[in-house]
């Protein structure tokens, strides 16, 4: 006994300060992570984060609104279709226009396809995290397709720039739809794959059952949303709450969870793909036929060939492309559900080409901005299962 | 050749020319098999995750394994400016030394085997606890935070598995009656299942978990966890060095093969009832069935390292000491009591 406490003298232990990122395998991109180790455990977790700040919304708030769109590409750029219709949604708001139900029903589609896509990197790079590399490369070869039918679409397969203010940049053809069909049709199965390999795995739910437990009541006030607030089991989305394009028209279920665990998001948003197809599934038998851009030439860009022909056309784009489009002044918040949670924009308007102030609520940052509370009390192992299951995107936080 | 060489040499020359012939083909064809053990991993891998795996160097990529070692030869040799150089220089040397002299106890045919110890058992858990070392000094030395808790990962982790490892391998020594190798595979044979893993079924499953954890392979791969710590002990190590590591893991891999064969599988042998059934399968060289069942078993660690996740620290040395040690110790008392009660029958 003597022994020990003379060693215990001897040896001064001492806490061990570690920086996780902004270089790190398992950071998700530049997070940093600047944690306190007593041994294995987390004493005190700090992000660090604006490595990837691009000045986005400074950067749109000095071009016209048509010309920022492409700017949301670089927000999450794993789901770009995505913050491309939230963008959109929200200009429109501002102009006080509506898209054609056809445009609509594209925007729904691209935007389920996006979220399939995203949720399917989401499932490989949090399972790879925790150490499982097969469902890795399982989803790429399923997010391949996706990326195969947007170039399919639109020319571009990552940064898509697709949806435009007032509808879509061109109508779907037959041939697109066919191919998404079968895979619509096919996709179930690939999703059954996943789950046989991870979701009743021993050591899977070893690692993530009862890891970064967060509360219902705590999670809204965290400000979270997305799948990561669902987990918590509030039945919060956008899509059902506030329904935007073709939301209101379709079936669909949103699933919560019950613990609030690493275990449930997983669970969570494994659900919200199989609804994501079937949404897919629903507005390809829906889709109405019609025009994919609105009637509203003060704020649509011309046909490009009425362009090349006719002067009236050509004089209507120059002023739309230099000068911007006439805008009411006023305000506008319009929050759409992006598959990492509610992607907001608020704009300012003071009725010149260009808004006055552009506002990203990005729900990464939000999500970034919980992991000390998940981490704390945790082990290092934990932390990488936590930033896995709350799903940011640095792009998107830093903007 | 004895016979010709003794014609004009004495006989210990001989005796020792013999030897030195026999560990440079062991270390040899041990080098060829450790070199395309990461080419079938990467292969065998990469058809299970919808690859192809390597293709490019030579045919189907067959040259892969000797374009790695020649470009790693030649890659800069860093050391990190605070590193503890000699320990830093001499740690993947103790890791790679271990793995490879185990090789020279096992018996890959009947007499064939560079010594013939009668601790052979021993001797394999003395050098794979050596290997532990290598670990713990890189990781130290270093002076790099990830690579130091890669090495207290690893040390905790082998010495706790180290003891249900040696416990699991308990049960065959009381069956056999004996530590040297060749005797336990020949005991194997004179057994009515020919292999100990029927009986000893909780010392072979307790040896394969155990197996895993020492040769730190998915699941129990923490000391090298990429998502956690980077690559873990390591982290610092370049070019030659750090290939000597990766040859050292691979070398434990194929040595673990080679005590689950040889302790658990029949060695060299297969039961006797399959050969009194296809008698033709007694002109089969022994080599070959040892080399099939180390396949085998390398395919398994493969195969679990592509579809398992990895366990937390915690988790895994409750599974060790909470699990695998109350379990081997069980096996050992079953052993022991059906041992004394069937030579009390006789």
């Amino acid at each position: 006994m003597e022994d020990i406490e003379q060693t215990e003298k001897t040896f001064e232990t001492k806490e061990l300060t570690i920086s996780m990122g902004p270089q790190h395998p398992a950071t998700h991109g530049v997070l940093r992570l600047l944690l306190t180790l007593a041994g294995e455990n987390v004493v005190k977790c700090t992000p660090y984060v604006g490595y990837l700040h691009r000045g986005i919304e400074k950067l749109g708030e000095n071009r016209t609104y048509l010309a920022a769109l492409p700017l949301t590409d670089r927000l999450d750029y794993i789901s770009s279709m995505n913050n491309n219709v939230g963008y959109v949604n929200a200009v429109e708001k501002l102009f006080g226009i509506e898209a054609p139900e056809r445009a609509k029903f594209i925007r729904t589609i691209v935007a389920e396809m996006g979220r399939i896509s995203s949720h399917i990197i989401w499932l490989g790079t949090h399972v790879l995290d925790i150490g499982a590399t097969t469902p890795f490369l399982y989803a790429f070869r399923e997010r391949e397709v996706i990326m195969d039918l947007f170039e399919m679409l639109c020319g571009a397969r990552l940064t898509v720039s697709y949806p435009r203010i007032g509808g879509v940049r061109n109508d779907i053809s037959q041939e697109f739809l066919d191919e998404l069909y079968d895979f619509v049709l096919d996709f179930p199965s690939k999703m059954d794959d996943y789950e046989t390999l991870v979701t009743e795995n021993r050591i899977w739910k070893d690692r993530t059952v009862g890891i970064g437990v967060i509360s219902a009541e705590e999670a809204i006030n965290w400000g979270l949303t997305g799948g990561t607030l669902r987990g918590s089991g509030v039945d919060y989305d956008v899509r059902k709450y506030a329904p935007y394009d073709a939301y209101d028209k379709v079936e669909f279920d949103v699933p919560v969870g019950t613990n609030g665990d690493c275990y449930d998001r997983y669970l969570v948003r494994m659900e919200e793909m199989r609804q994501a197809n079937r949404i897919i599934r629903q507005c390809i038998e829906k889709l109405p036929a019609g025009p994919v851009m609105a009637d509203a030439p003060k704020f649509t860009l011309p046909p490009k060939d009425m362009v090349l022909k006719d002067m009236e056309h050509l004089i209507h784009q120059f002023i739309l492309i230099t000068k911007g489009p006439t805008v009411p002044e006023g305000e506008v918040y319009m929050g759409t559900e992006v598959p990492k949670g509610e992607l907001g924009f608020y704009f300012v308007s003071d009725g010149s080409g260009r808004p006055y102030r552009m506002r990203v609520r990005a729900p990464s940052y939000v999500h970034a901005s919980v992991l000390p509370r998940l981490c704390e009390g945790g082990m290092i192992a934990d932390v990488i299962a936590n930033i896995g299951t709350i799903d940011i995107v640095l792009g998107e936080c830093d903007r | 050749m004895s016979a010709f060489l003794g014609a004009f040499l004495p006989p210990f020359i001989v005796q020792l020319v013999i030897i030195l012939l026999k560990i440079a083909v062991v270390i040899a064809i041990g080098l060829l098999h450790v070199a395309y053990a990461t080419y079938w991993e990467r292969k065998v891998i990469g058809h299970m995750q919808v690859r192809l795996g390597p293709r490019e160097v030579g045919p189907f990529g067959l040259l892969q394994p000797i374009a790695d070692g020649v470009k790693l030869f030649f890659k800069e040799d860093i050391i990190p400016a605070n590193a503890d150089k000699p320990l830093f220089y001499l740690s993947p040397v103790i890791f790679f030394i271990a793995a490879i002299s185990s090789l020279s106890v096992i018996p890959f045919f009947e007499s064939f085997v560079i010594a013939d110890i009668n601790i052979g058992l021993l001797f394999l858990f003395a050098m794979s606890s050596l290997g532990a070392y290598g670990i713990v000094l890189s990781g130290w030395s270093s002076n790099s935070k990830y690579a130091f808790l890669g090495g207290l990962r690893s040390a905790s982790q082998v010495i706790s598995y180290e003891i249900s490892m040696g416990l699991s391998l308990v049960g065959v020594m009381l069956m056999a009656g004996s530590l040297n190798l060749s005797d336990i595979v020949r005991a194997q044979h004179q057994y009515p299942t020919g292999m100990f893993a029927v009986p000893q079924f909780i010392g072979f499953f307790v040896f394969v978990v155990s197996a895993f954890a020492e040769t730190n392979r998915l699941p129990f791969d923490l000391p090298e966890a990429e998502s956690e710590l980077v690559a873990g002990y390591f982290t610092e190590y370049s070019g030659f060095r750090f290939a000597l590591f990766f040859l050292g893991e691979y070398t434990g891999m194929i040595i673990m093969s080679s005590i689950s064969s040889i302790c658990f599988l029949g060695g060299w042998t297969i039961p006797r009832f399959v050969t009194d059934l296809l008698p033709f399968l007694n002109y089969v060289p022994g080599i070959l069935w040892f080399l099939l069942k180390v396949y085998c078993f390398m395919f398994f660690f493969y195969w679990v390292r592509a579809t398992l996740p990895r366990y937390r620290y915690d988790q895994l040395m409750a599974i060790g000491w909470k699990l695998l040690i109350p379990l081997s110790l069980l096996n050992i008392v079953i052993t022991a009591i059906v041992k004394i009660w069937f030579r009390g029958m006789a």
